[in-house]
């Protein structure tokens, strides 16, 4: 019995230790963030040292959060929402859990297309999605569009992760804004017809694919080949070695853009001291700090970008208002479901 | 009277603790916008198809790998066999994620092992056959690997505490050793090996990290799928609802199945297990079947983990790092003693009272193994919200005082989501152990004019001393892993080595999360080898000398 008591009461004490939550501080900000705590934590400890507001943060994948936040309601303590994809945000409006911010500086510095109309949400960087290829095998002569993926010459050529990852559904939800549903299954269809492989892993695992020879060509987002020919590793930056770049559309509407973004939450506690980070994020030192450290192309025009990002050249971006997404997302998955595209 | 006001407070308690397991159910009232009618047109079929394929390859697995090595170093003497008794219980300490990233790591298209290939006899991609890691074969070999000590740990528990009478008689009877095993101590054993193999199984069933990895549309994958990509909490809650149906009617067709046998122990003598002897051919074979184990499910990924963080040691920042572990630990440990309080308490009083009421509220309780971790995270989520916004608005208008969140983001939450995903493990280790104990026990000391209380102090807890020190130390290692439920529900700024390992890994950065990696398997080490030893203490007249 005693020791059963004992133990009670180490638990009891063990808890309340645990428990006590921290007093409020003066000037803060709390963020809910999709984007992994190392690739954004530097960041935001610069703000705090520039700004001596504590920036404290919750990571976690986009959709959890926003159930989360939804969840919490009026009571919910974060204030900024920070997704590394637009459909998240998209998402997060329609639900209500964003508020407008009305800032000249955000006006300013953010193109139109990248941020929504009404300043619900801002993007803060911009990640394309291309083709890469074998540059051993493929003349890059032979690539041209998206669109021109599904011809029969590339069957069983191409690699790209599942369809229940965000980058390809945005990409879909693209492909419906520009075509319709009913093209757009036809293409996905094509497309899966000419996979090399069952999709699986993720866009370093297509890079790394294509450096063995599994398929010609892969889908992917820019910054995971750039992380690759920087890594540590010295395997990865062999295989990206073997890999080009190739920017699809440039003749027409240009390459798929995506978006990491943020948005105020509809009940931010801490307003001001959002925007405050809001501004920050497209600030100079922010944005030169996305381009160097995490290889994704500012959002902002003009602001210089690492060396493996300007080896690539300049490119024609899709000028597609990205809030013209819209429900798109959920169509693309039921769209990809039913092309069979795993 | 106070019989019933304490069985009372019991129900009570499950009932609190059913909480989110119910509140999921209760999703199937709500309407899903036709995701339904779209699933059931393009891939419920394959996401049950799959699901199904995955139990029955992991089920069938766990019992090769963990039935007879338990069987082995448990009546058997060979090199090795004493150090293989805790060994075997190794791979428990490593997260079925971790070892998916380890494997595919080593042996997918472009890693080491294939790219040694291709080199050494100059061959491109697709002039050799090599097996597809990232495929169903390859899960099951994943999962297996790690959940067998589920199944090993609960069967060699038995094998350990059966009377050798009954061995003994079997053999007078012109057993053969095998005949011993297959005829006598596997069916006496059954509660213990099914309670491990439901276990596994659940866990089979929760698993998201591994099957996404590996590209495999389970019913899991499907249920996250529906959510994220088409934003239908609904819809998911309701797959997860299925899935526990489906676990409901696996659980009760097998205590139907059991009919009435009952399995405790008609002998209290024991006396030392009388280890075979083996010929040096069957030592060989009796050796590397019980090593091959070990090897692929913990020697092997971890000293790959090792090299990786080797290489990568210039980037762990020490400082963070400490407080990663220290994260883990105290969560770990908080939650282990609770869930071993409550299920004990739990099972006992079950035991009193074998009654309707409280066999369901322990089944609905059960399930919550079962559902994946971000599931139970909103099961949780859902509930803490209301109550916290409630008590707010009340405050507000009585008072005039905004009392905000004061349990949901904070570590309380964290712990509940916990209690209620791994309070089964402990449930079901207390009641194999408890089932063992003769009613005629707690007769005696009835008759002897003890209290229900003073029986539990008195006769069983020093008689399941292995079982609850097992108990706990099982759920000490599972929230040590546990990613899903802790990575949403947790406070601001609070990290730990399962939510490091993942967000590296999750960046394919498999090198550098190996750090992180490592370390929950170590930290897990240690009490999965005292849960080893005591168990071999546990038998009944075990001498401590020997």
């Amino acid at each position: 019995m005693k020791k059963l008591l004992l133990s009670m009461f180490a638990v009891s004490a063990l808890s309340a230790g645990l428990f006590i939550s921290s007093a409020a501080q003066a000037a803060e900000v709390n963020v809910y963030s999709g984007r992994e705590e190392n690739l954004i934590k530097p960041l935001l400890d610069r703000f705090t040292a520039a700004t001596g507001i504590t920036v404290n943060l919750i990571t976690a994948g986009a959709d959890e959060l926003t159930t989360r936040l939804e969840l919490e309601g009026a009571n919910s303590p974060a204030d900024l929402l920070l997704t590394v994809d637009v459909g998240r945000l998209l998402r997060a409006k329609e639900l209500g859990l964003l508020q407008a911010v009305d800032s000249d500086v955000l006006e300013s510095q953010i193109p139109a297309q990248y941020r929504d109309s009404e300043g619900q949400w801002f993007g803060v960087s911009l990640r394309a999605r291309v083709v890469v290829y074998d540059k051993e095998r493929v003349d890059p002569a032979q690539l041209s569009t998206y669109e021109d993926l599904v011809d029969p010459k590339w069957r069983g050529q191409i690699c790209v992760r599942s369809s229940s990852n965000i980058y390809n559904q945005s990409m879909t939800a693209a492909m419906i804004s520009h075509h319709g549903v009913e093209t757009t299954e036809q293409w996905a269809r094509g497309l899966v017809a000419n996979f090399a492989r069952d999709p699986q892993g993720g866009d370093r695992d297509q890079i790394a694919a294509v450096a063995i020879g599994q398929c010609q060509l892969a889908i992917v987002n820019t910054y995971y080949l750039a992380g690759m020919m920087n890594a540590t590793n010295e395997e990865q930056r062999e295989q990206a070695s073997k890999v080009a770049v190739f920017w699809p559309n440039q003749d027409d509407r240009g390459a798929h853009i995506n978006i990491s973004g943020v948005g105020l939450t509809a009940h931010a506690p801490n307003r001001t001291e959002a925007v405050q980070l809001l501004e920050y994020l497209v600030s100079d030192e922010a944005q030169t700090w996305y381009a160097e450290t995490n290889n994704e192309f500012p959002v902002r025009q003009g602001v210089p970008v690492s060396a493996t990002l300007q080896a690539w050249g300049e490119f024609k971006a899709d000028d597609l208002a990205l809030e013209q997404l819209g429900t798109h997302n959920a169509e693309s998955v039921r769209l990809m479901d039913r092309a069979g595209w795993r | 009277m106070g019989k019933h006001v304490s069985l009372l407070a019991v129900i009570v308690l499950c009932l609190l603790l059913s909480v989110p397991v119910l509140t999921v159910f209760s999703s199937v009232f709500n309407s899903s916008d036709g995701v339904w009618q779209h699933l059931v047109d393009t891939l419920l079929w394959s996401y049950i198809f799959q699901s199904l394929q995955l139990m029955l390859g992991v089920g069938f697995m766990v019992l090769v790998l963990g039935v007879v090595p338990a069987w082995l170093v448990t009546m058997t003497r060979f090199p090795g066999s004493r150090w293989l008794e805790w060994a075997l219980v190794l791979p428990l300490a490593m997260p079925a994620y971790i070892i998916a990233y380890t494997y595919t790591g080593m042996l997918d298209v472009a890693g080491p092992v294939q790219g040694f290939i291709r080199d050494t006899f100059d061959l491109r991609f697709g002039d050799y056959w090599f097996p597809q890691i990232r495929s169903t074969g390859g899960a099951i070999t994943m999962l297996s690997l790690v959940l067998y000590p589920y199944v090993y740990l609960l069967s060699r528990m038995a094998f350990l505490e059966q009377s050798v009478c009954v061995l003994e008689v079997s053999r007078t009877l012109g057993s053969s050793p095998w005949h011993a095993f297959t005829r006598v101590a596997v069916p006496l054993a059954r509660p213990a090996i099914i309670a491990g193999l439901a276990l596994v199984l659940m866990e089979t069933l929760a698993d998201y990290g591994t099957v996404q990895y590996f590209g495999i549309s389970t019913f899991t994958a499907g249920i996250f799928r529906t959510w994220f990509g088409m934003g239908s909490a609904t819809a998911a809650a309701q797959l997860s609802a299925v899935l526990m149906l489906f676990i409901l009617v696996l659980v009760i067709a097998e205590q139907w199945s059991r009919n009435r046998a009952r399995y405790h122990h008609t002998s209290t003598r024991y006396s030392h297990l009388p280890r075979l002897r083996l010929t040096s051919w069957k030592m060989a074979g009796a050796l590397m079947y019980c090593l091959l184990p070990v090897l692929l499910g913990f020697l092997i990924p971890v000293l790959q983990l090792a090299w990786w963080a080797w290489d990568t040691r210039a980037l762990v920042d020490f400082s963070a790092f400490s407080q990663l572990v220290f994260n883990s630990l105290r969560l770990a440990f908080t939650a282990a003693l609770i869930a071993l309080m409550l299920g004990m308490l739990i099972t006992y009083a079950k035991r009193l009272q074998p009654g309707l009421p409280m066999r369901t509220t322990t089944r609905v309780l059960g399930l919550g193994y079962a559902v994946p971790g971000t599931v139970i995270a909103v099961g949780v989520l859902i509930p803490f919200a209301w109550l916290d916004n409630s008590l707010d608005a009340w405050m507000r208008a009585q008072f005039g005082i905004a009392t905000g969140l004061l349990m949901s983001g904070t570590l309380i939450a964290v712990v509940f989501a916990y209690i209620v995903r791994f309070l089964p493990v402990a449930m079901n280790t207390v009641d194999a152990g408890l089932g063992k104990i003769k009613p005629s026990m707690d007769d005696a000391g009835r008759s002897m004019g003890l209290g229900s209380w003073q029986i539990l102090r008195l006769i069983h807890i020093p008689m399941l001393k292995g079982s609850l020190l097992t108990a706990a130390l099982l759920v000490f290692v599972d929230v040590l892993k546990e990613l899903p439920a802790t990575l949403i529900l947790r406070p601001f700024n609070f990290n730990t080595l399962a939510i490091r390992t993942y967000e590296l890994a999750n960046q394919e950065r498999l090198t550098e999360a190996a750090a992180s990696a490592l370390m929950i398997v170590i930290a897990g080490i240690i009490p999965v080898i005292i849960i080893s030893l005591s168990i071999s203490a546990s038998r009944p007249g075990h001498d401590k000398r020997t």
